[in-house]
């Protein structure tokens, strides 16, 4: 049992983490007779019932498909689809509902500006520089293109505790550099990365940044105008909204420029055998009957979590971490991987006596679920020299209950193994 | 403790997982394969060296966690000496035992010591990690592959 001595006292104006819990039905579920701990957040958030009632809702009463149709019910559609691009760019502070582009996730969006707006800058001898925590999703999409151009992926460095080297990344923007794309926090270690810096060291040599925010919009408040970041990418499922649906912010002069990604219906204005014209931003980046429930859950998401205060959320994911990484390093043999001085509410570790694989296995019995494997970042666990990690994250409904009943379970963990 | 638990972690998958037989590089083998699962990073070589249609010798070499590690070790413990037909009969077994598809008690006769793999069928998960091992041997049997991937 770890020291309830430890536990931080709550700060004034906190999150009633107890009624967020009555949010999120799935939480009251146990699972093999044991209460559900659910700390893999940074994979998958749960939804509350308000996103979940305001998908089955728009199925029950406003759904049908969007844009051109004549009738009522397809107009509600659409005002519903859209007033989630209108919430959307406010969410994040975007100047125009049009630098508001919906895709199936964080990947599609990477996707879309690496084949896109790479295809149309990249050029032999090129590179594109990307970091060495990257989520898979913000590497091959990259690789793939500067194999196609005969261009150079360079990575930046980073140091024992999951820093990137600044230095390094400096020496590496030259003219050559045609775009810098970074995770704004890494999935694996929970690095916040100094994302302001590196967006001004890039634009200092007018070099734009696309940054990976999949694991930001739960835990910080995103202002793409403020960072001044030229690309912003993130899914709704990692924020308490529905799979399927997330967004590409981009300039609009940079959107503008660049050709469209997939061809099909909506994105066009006019068709014929010897010509299309495209249609304006953001429909031109949208080919296909889009997710228009998953635009409704997206909203309800932003609602949802605009209801608290940024620095409650913050506040309580901090204390969760400091909670959790002094019990954690209480356990003989256990060692953290990722101790960045500026660390969002992920937890990686590895124990010298149990494999990750099995230290799930054995926490999944105790009804504690975590990811282990290698989070889609096999270099991060090359650069740690290990083959996985066991990987806690918190989203608003954990608790300190939630870290007790963890480092309980590595107790089992410890019986059978060490 | 859970049951179930105890089932999958028995003593002796704990021991071969600890000090695994035959753990070692085999330089004189007639086939090798790499076995590789990507999801957990599970990765091993499984050596044979088959002569007359006779599994003379059988060794891995690896990463991987318990349930992989001792399933490997086992593996090459019961294969020695076995005919080609033999080894592909056990993995058959083996792979209907922790697929659920082979009762407890049936698999005690016919897999011998291999049937504490039994605790296997209530973590679907771990499936794929306990015939890994047996996966890349049966493609080193058929000497059609170097690299076998379970996902």
């Amino acid at each position: 049992m770890s020291d309830p001595q430890f536990i931080p006292p709550p700060v004034a104006g906190a999150l009633d983490v107890e009624s967020i819990r009555r949010d999120f039905p799935i939480l009251a579920q146990s699972f093999r007779g044991k209460r559900l701990a659910y700390l893999d957040s940074a994979a998958s958030t749960q939804k509350p019932l308000r996103v979940i009632e305001a998908i089955s809702g728009f199925y029950t009463s406003r759904y049908a498909n969007i844009h051109r149709g004549a009738y009522t019910l397809s107009e509600l559609a659409t005002d519903a689809y859209e007033e989630a691009r209108r919430k959307t760019r406010e969410f994040i502070n975007a100047e125009d509902e049009r630098e508001i582009i919906f895709v199936r996730g964080t990947t599609e969006a990477v996707n879309l500006v690496a084949q896109t707006f790479g295809r149309m800058e990249i050029g032999t001898g090129d590179a594109v520089v990307i970091s060495a925590m990257e989520h898979h999703s913000n590497i091959v999409p990259w690789q793939m293109i500067c194999e196609e151009k005969g261009a150079v992926l360079k990575v930046i460095p980073m140091n024992d505790r999951g820093e990137l080297l600044l230095d390094e990344y400096e020496k590496l923007l030259t003219d050559s550099t045609r775009i810098v794309a970074i995770a704004h926090i890494s999935n694996a270690l929970g690095t916040i990365n100094p994302v302001r810096d590196i967006i001004e060291l890039a634009h200092r040599k007018g070099i734009p940044v696309l940054l990976d925010g999949a694991q930001t919009l739960a835990h910080l408040p995103v202002d793409v105008r403020d960072l001044d970041c030229d690309f912003y990418a993130f899914s709704a499922h990692k924020m308490y909204g529905p799979t399927g649906i997330g967004v590409l912010y981009g300039k609009r002069k940079l959107l503008e420029a660049m050709p469209p990604y997939q061809g099909g219906g909506d994105m066009i204005r006019s068709v014929t055998f010897e010509k299309t014209i495209y249609n304006d931003l953001p429909y031109k980046f949208e080919a296909g009957t889009p997710h228009i429930a998953g635009g409704v859950g997206l909203a309800a998401a932003i609602d949802y979590l605009s209801s608290f205060s940024r620095d409650a959320i913050i506040a309580h994911e901090n204390r969760l971490l400091d909670y959790a990484t002094r019990a954690l390093l209480e356990i003989p043999g256990l060692r953290l991987v990722g101790t960045a001085r500026d660390k969002a509410g992920v937890i990686s570790f590895v124990i010298d006596y149990a494999h990750p694989h099995d230290i799930a296995t054995i926490l999944d019995t105790e009804g504690v679920a975590v990811r282990s494997g290698h989070h889609c970042a096999q270099p991060v666990m090359q650069r740690f020299n290990v083959p996985a990690t066991t990987r806690a994250s918190f989203g608003i409904y954990n608790t300190v209950e939630d870290v007790d009943q963890l480092v309980n379970a590595l107790q089992k963990v410890r019986e059978i193994f060490a | 403790m859970m049951d179930e638990l105890r089932d999958l972690y028995q003593q002796v998958i704990l021991d071969h997982q600890k000090a695994p037989r035959n753990f070692r590089k085999m330089e004189n083998a007639t086939a090798s394969v790499e076995g590789y699962n990507p999801l957990c990073g599970d990765h091993y070589t499984i050596y044979l060296l088959v002569e007359d249609d006779v599994v003379r010798d059988v060794s891995f070499e690896g990463t991987g966690c318990a349930i992989s590690k001792a399933s490997a070790s086992m593996m090459t413990a019961a294969l020695k000496g076995k005919t080609r037909a033999e080894a592909e009969s056990l993995f058959e077994k083996f792979h209907d035992l922790v697929t659920g598809k082979l009762e407890v008690e049936q698999a005690a006769g016919e897999l011998g010591k291999l049937a504490v793999f039994a605790g296997v069928q209530e973590f679907p998960m771990r499936v794929k990690c306990a015939i890994l091992p047996w996966h890349s041997m049966h493609s080193a049997l058929e000497g059609d592959k170097t690299v076998v991937s379970t996902e």
